[in-house]
């Protein structure tokens, strides 16, 4: 069930994209999809009342995997959200450098590229 | 044996290397460049024709991450790196004209190509999805590397199309994750073999498929590279045409269809549609253009859509020619926009009204541009002839006739058009055509010159590689994609 | 945008005091990456906030004169050169790239601090790229101020451009 919830987080960031003039609305778009699919990702890894994936010492091991939460799709999430960052600081200076050039953040007035 | 992580390393220790160094010193990031690009390139020269999987740390699939090396990824690889040193060499002088900072460029350049050959090398698919990442990224900071408002304006259309594709990517790892339980790709092929078919893992395909297919242009998704490629200095158009669309969407789609998914009839019509609707639009729109390089961009969906048809074929002959398509595509579809750069760094324009008669004061540009038309247009004895007939050949005997005349149409139709261009811009004199500006042009310097001519040898001799058919060069290659899911799942898993 | 440099007298006196132990909590959670949640990212990330928000506080001049534009760059690629060259060095010693050649020396057992063999040195690598680059992607977006004059199409002038 939640796992429809999160995809229609990402259906409502990808209305963002499609359908809005401002390019900021379109950037915070973009980051609404991010963040939905980096939340689909560590919600796969969640097991019913499972413990954080932290060994201590002398614990048997078998016994902690059954209980253990997953840790790999955090990892995966770490990394992509420092991919997304990297992403979103390039959006936002082009942004910047857009509307030293053209005076407005609307993008139906950026019309120079046609044909 | 050559060490697979040397494709990686090398190039990103030396994007990070040149900032450290070239503050006071002008010199240091043309050289180091170079240097990196052409050692690259004689790496990947003694790759060929090897396959092994290199077990990163020494923690076997389906733990650890892996580099496989096939007849597949050689070739994509000597590819990636030939290019890539031929635009080092074309930037050090064109980058004088009108860019200012070329560390920041070096850097970027090598950060993609480093990026492009850890897709290509990669075996799991996160690994994957970051190279990807890291490429693309490259590439669209340096889309829009002169600070111009129409180019910051293609930089940002491009931007977000290829961050929703990459999104769509994402998800479709994740849902395959959730799955399957594994992340690497041999893995994922195994265990989709054994559980029953399920619409979530149709969905995920179709997620994962559409958004490499924005990344290599196919029609419904080209809408970012007519603005894209223009924009760019011209060795990065060079480089973004005749390889990032390659190494990041059709190297994976191959990669993805082939390999994990499984080859069925279904896809098969898919990618055929998608193929033969790219070659007709890609060509259609092309003919209206008066931008060189704009044009030259609208050609280059329209070749992808060849190799898209000659791919979704299927059979031997059809896996060739689309190999072999791309393969040529790149050599000529870079040798015509460094042409392009070349024109527009002596004439100051990319509007083919105002050349003309440069066949005269640029002969040796001239000459390769029309070897490079010569070859996108299908004229024997150049490669561009060879691919495009085995591809025809190869829809006449799959029983499919009807896209061997769309193919020939389009034939007809890119020489139209590439026959325009040699008229304007070389021949003959555009509309607006000015005879003092003409007096004053002469030929570009030498070390633009020499990646043309190189280029335009390998145009022009291209077409012996096929000596021995299936069996000869592209025999691996061949082999990888007849080979299907089990063939790779033995490969990587060895068991 | 007002003139007088950074925020209050509260903020920079509160500031002042606790931007060490700030500091001192990114670095453990860079060391300790291999024993507890975090690691390189979320360390670097608390180390640039240190310094974001030194240049809340006090204005520009004052971050800059801690960590300059050249010294966050240089920093930069030495993490990442760093971290390639401690995997680099796992083909030599170890035979295989990135491989954990330190693991097999050690006296101390698991579960302690200097275990785990590379793993800690590739966090403290990580650790520094991170925050050098998220510092030098807020000034270079911080430094350069626009002033326009008309809106649309008049020229769009900004004052101390960044040539960077």
């Amino acid at each position: 069930m939640i796992y429809y919830l999160c995809f229609v987080l990402f259906l409502i960031g990808l209305y963002g994209v499609c359908c809005k003039k401002n390019v900021v609305k379109i950037i915070l778009g973009l980051w609404v999809m991010e963040y939905s699919v980096n939340l689909f990702l560590i919600l796969l890894g969640y097991r019913k009342n499972g413990i954080a994936p932290i060994l201590k010492k002398g614990e048997d091991i078998v016994e902690f995997s059954q209980k253990a939460v997953d840790p790999l799709p955090q990892a995966l999430v770490l990394t992509s959200i420092v991919i997304g960052l990297g992403v979103l600081a390039l959006m936002v200076t082009v942004a910047i450098r857009l509307y030293q050039r053209y005076g407005t953040f609307d993008i139906t007035e950026m019309k120079k590229l046609k044909g | 044996m050559v060490n697979l992580p040397l494709f990686i390393i090398i190039p990103f220790g030396v994007a990070f290397f040149i900032p450290m160094v070239s503050r006071k010193v002008k010199w240091v990031p043309d050289v180091l460049g170079n240097i990196t690009t052409f050692i690259l390139l004689v790496l990947s020269l003694m790759t060929l024709n090897q396959e092994f999987v290199y077990h990163i740390g020494g923690w076997h699939a389906p733990f650890g991450i892996v580099l496989v090396l096939d007849g597949l990824s050689c070739l994509l690889l000597v590819i990636i790196n030939l290019i890539s040193f031929m635009a080092t060499l074309f930037s050090i002088e064109y980058l004088e004209k009108r860019f200012t900072s070329k560390l920041r460029y070096c850097s970027l350049f090598l950060l993609m190509v480093g990026g492009m050959n850890g897709t290509v090398l990669s075996g799991d698919l996160f690994n994957l999805f970051v190279f990807m990442e890291i490429a693309s990224i490259a590439s669209y900071a340096l889309v829009g590397f002169g600070c111009q408002a129409s180019e910051l304006e293609a930089s940002f259309k491009y931007l977000v199309m290829g961050n929703v594709a990459s999104l769509f990517i994402l998800y479709a790892v994740a849902l395959l994750y959730g799955k399957t339980g594994s992340l690497n790709m041999a893995d994922v092929a195994r265990i989709l073999k054994e559980i029953p078919y399920d619409n979530l893992i149709g969905f995920a395909f179709v997620l994962i498929i559409s958004g490499f297919m924005v990344k290599s242009a196919l029609v419904p998704f080209h809408a970012w590279l007519p603005d894209a490629h223009p924009s760019a200095p011209s060795p990065i158009s060079a480089m973004l045409s005749g390889v990032v669309i390659k190494a990041l969407g059709v190297y994976v789609i191959i990669r993805l269809v082939y390999n994990l998914f499984g080859f069925t009839p279904l896809i098969s019509q898919v990618l055929i549609y998608l193929g033969v609707v790219s070659m007709i639009v890609g060509v259609c729109l092309a003919l209206l253009q008066w931008d060189f390089k704009r044009l030259l961009a609208y050609h280059s969906i329209s070749q992808i859509g060849y190799v898209f048809v000659g791919i979704g074929l299927g059979t031997p002959l059809g896996i060739l020619g689309g190999i072999f398509h791309l393969f040529n595509h790149s050599l000529f579809k870079s040798l015509l926009f460094l042409d392009a750069g070349s024109i527009e760094y002596e004439t100051g324009t990319r509007d083919l009204n105002r050349m003309g008669l440069l066949y005269k004061k640029m002969p040796v540009t001239s000459l390769s541009t029309l070897f490079a038309s010569l070859s996108i247009s299908g004229i024997p004895p150049f490669n561009g002839f060879w691919s495009k007939l085995i591809i025809i050949l190869a829809a006449i005997k799959a029983g499919r006739p009807v896209i061997a005349l769309w193919a020939v149409i389009g034939s007809i139709l890119t020489l139209s058009s590439f026959t325009k261009v040699c008229r304007y811009a070389l021949y003959g004199k555009g509309e607006k055509f000015d005879r003092e500006k003409w007096e004053k042009l002469n030929e570009v310097p030498e070390t633009m010159i020499v990646p043309l001519i190189i280029l335009s040898i390998l145009c022009f001799f291209t077409g012996l590689l096929l000596i021995n058919g299936e069996n000869g060069i592209f025999g691996p290659v061949i082999d990888v994609l007849n080979g299907g899911v089990l063939q790779y799942i033995y490969k990587v898993l060895g068991s | 945008m007002n003139e007088e440099k950074g925020m209050s007298l509260i903020v920079k006196t509160v500031t002042r005091w606790l931007k060490g132990f700030i500091f001192l909590f990114g670095a453990y959670i860079v060391v300790f990456g291999h024993l507890s949640p975090g690691g390189g990212f979320p360390g670097g990330v608390v180390f640039a906030a240190t310094f974001i928000l030194l240049t809340l506080a006090f204005g520009r001049e004052y971050a800059l004169k801690k960590i300059g534009k050249i010294l966050a760059s240089e920093l930069d690629s030495l993490g990442a050169i760093l971290f390639l060259l401690i995997a680099t060095l796992g083909i030599y010693f170890g035979g295989i790239f990135f491989s954990n050649f330190i693991e097999k020396n050690h006296p101390t057992g698991n579960f302690n601090l200097f275990s785990a063999g590379i793993i800690p040195l590739c966090q403290i690598s990580i650790g520094i790229k991170v925050g050098a680059s998220l510092f030098m992607i807020f000034i270079i977006l911080a430094v350069i101020r626009v002033v326009f004059e008309d809106g649309k199409g008049k020229l769009i002038t900004t004052e101390k451009k960044d040539k960077k």
